[in-house]
């Protein structure tokens, strides 16, 4: 297996220059995710309307290049959704990338995610590329604090 | 000293490829692969003497005690204790600090006492002494570090007082590989009044060590970062502060005779050897011990240096390559960052090139802080490594750089 379909292009892209990159303010809900084990840190901001719309989504922090582009490409992919719309494709996105190397990646409802379905050749790596999600997650549930070991 | 094709030989693990890239095994810090003699020791041990030691009265007990308190004596004789009784077999480096830090550490240190640890301490030799200080309202002072990576000895000098109870210092530090001046820090420490624990968990592989040349107090180590089993190690500790140190636990072994009214408490060293021992363990421990004498360490010590240097050397001629730790005293250990490609994504790169290192803390989170890094990637040595493994290190090291370019 070739680590090129780990680091493909986008994903260095996105690691080197991550989009909706900042803080968030105002904003509805926000929190921290910390993977202790390498040392990744990331903070969500949204911005969730009356519509249970996610109208804006950025983050900040620092990681590797797995965390901070998979962050990236979530935020791109998270903006417009609905709350229900988000926690069906967090569930799409955990089942990607700890699904049998085997399994038939569904390309056209993941679009740009499916780019990390790389990840799960790297069992080390996947809380890598969750520890966003699952910070998304606990800023909506206000839990403010995330964590992958 | 053997050649390294026949030190190689001895390491069944090593012979091995992974993702068709023959193993390069550079994360020795973490722990060492093992010698056949360490295996084999072990596998008699459970094919031929399985008993229970201390206890019975038949041949096979009677050959597990045997061989279990051989291994002991042999430790003695590795770190040069004066005596078998002063070597406490425990579960490792962390055990025994803590055993230290709750035992002779509640019975010695009180409010307004001072514990010093340095800049430098992995995790096991900060949070028993950060727990111990909570508990008996004592504080714990920090001996600062320059940038690259060596104690400031004057500002030591400062920070030891009347008050300082106890000093606690890594021997050689596995994030950064600094070798400490240990016997000038115990002779000051005891001018002072102090005691003295000296963490040896990455020192006795790649040195020389002896406890009463050094007239350390208290001395810790692991098995496993020294060519033997994991779940192993010992605390050696001056004869006197043993006797007079309350037992860690209470059990079996630890005691001569039980009533409910009170009990009595065993010789040295089973007073702090509560139940049944890793036995298996402390025979593998005993075994590496065997392996790094038949080695000589000294021999150890000369090649692991040229292989630090060398990649040193290799480190300084690529201007994309830091440094963690570059002390005038130092061994065995790179700790490096690569511009534009964070530690963890490094590892797993290296990893897909067959060499193997370590990415992250180092369970040394306050030196990471100082160097205001997440983490840093680590090449550490043994004896049983080579050049080639380590120009395999750096043509990774390449092939990451050019992928994050
Ligand atoms: C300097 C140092 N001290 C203590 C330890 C803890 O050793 P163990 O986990 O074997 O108890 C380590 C292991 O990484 C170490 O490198």
């Amino acid at each position: 297996m070739d680590l090129r379909s780990l680091y493909q292009q986008v994903i260095v892209n996105h690691s080197k220059s991550p989009r909706n990159f900042g803080t968030l303010e105002p904003c509805s809900h926000d929190a921290d995710g910390h993977n202790p084990l390498c040392g990744d840190r990331l903070h969500v901001y949204l911005q969730v309307n009356d519509d249970d719309r996610i109208e804006d989504v950025r983050f900040e922090g620092d990681g590797c290049a797995i965390s901070v582009a998979s962050a990236s490409i979530m935020t791109e992919t998270l903006k417009g959704k609905t709350l229900a719309e988000f926690r069906a494709l967090f569930d799409d996105f955990q089942h990607m990338v700890t699904s049998d190397v085997t399994a038939p990646v569904d390309e056209e409802s993941m679009g740009k995610l499916s780019v990390l379905a790389g990840v799960r050749e790297f069992p080390s790596r996947v809380k890598c590329a969750i520890l966003c999600w699952h910070t998304v997650k606990s800023a909506l549930e206000h839990e403010g604090v995330a964590r992958t070991e | 000293m053997k050649s390294i094709e026949d030190i190689r030989a001895d390491f069944p693990a090593l012979h091995q490829q992974v993702y068709g890239k023959p193993l390069a095994y550079l994360d020795n810090a973490a722990t060492t692969q093992k010698p056949q003699t360490v295996i084999d020791a072990i596998c008699h041990y459970y094919s031929h003497d399985n008993a229970n030691v201390h206890r019975g009265v038949h041949a096979l007990s009677e050959r597990a005690t045997a061989a279990y308190e051989g291994a002991r004596r042999k430790l003695a004789a590795l770190i040069h204790a004066a005596s078998a009784r002063e070597i406490v077999l425990v579960r490792g480096a962390t055990e025994g600090i803590n055993l230290v830090a709750q035992s002779w550490g509640h019975a010695n240190v009180g409010a307004g006492d001072e514990v010093l640890i340095s800049a430098m301490e992995h995790h096991s030799n900060i949070v028993p002494w950060q727990w111990l200080c909570e508990r008996t309202g004592a504080t714990l002072k920090v001996i600062p570090m320059n940038n690259r990576g060596e104690l400031q000895m004057d500002a030591f000098a400062e920070l030891l007082g009347e008050r300082t109870k106890l000093v606690g210092i890594v021997h050689q530090s596995n994030a950064l590989g600094t070798i400490n001046p240990v016997a000038e820090i115990i002779a000051q420490a005891h001018a002072a009044g102090a005691k003295v624990l000296l963490d040896g968990a990455q020192a006795l592989a790649h040195m020389p060590v002896d406890v009463q040349a050094l007239d350390a107090d208290f001395y810790v180590t692991s098995a496993h970062k020294m060519y033997g089993p994991t779940g192993i190690g010992l605390l050696y500790a001056k004869e006197a502060l043993l006797e007079a140190m309350p037992p860690y636990q209470g059990g079996g072994d630890m005691i001569r005779s039980v009533s409910f009214e009170r009990s009595e408490y065993n010789d040295l060293p089973y007073k702090f050897e509560a139940g049944t021992p890793n036995i298996a363990g402390a025979i593998g421990f005993g075994a590496a011990a065997d392996y790094l004498q038949s080695l000589d360490v000294r021999a150890i010590a000369a090649h692991e240096q040229a292989l630090l240097d060398y990649a040193t050397s290799q480190a300084a001629a690529h201007d994309y390559i830091r440094l963690i730790g570059t002390a005038a005293h130092k061994a065995s250990v790179l700790s490096f960052i690569v511009d534009g490609v964070h530690p963890h994504d490094l590892g797993t790169i290296l990893d897909r090139e067959g060499v193997a290192i370590r990415a992250g803390h180092h369970c040394a989170m306050p030196v990471m802080q100082f160097f205001q890094v997440p983490a840093t990637a680590r090449a550490s040595f043994a004896a049983y490594n080579t050049r080639e493994e380590i120009d395999a290190l750096f043509s990774a090291i390449a092939q990451a750089h050019q992928l994050f370019k």
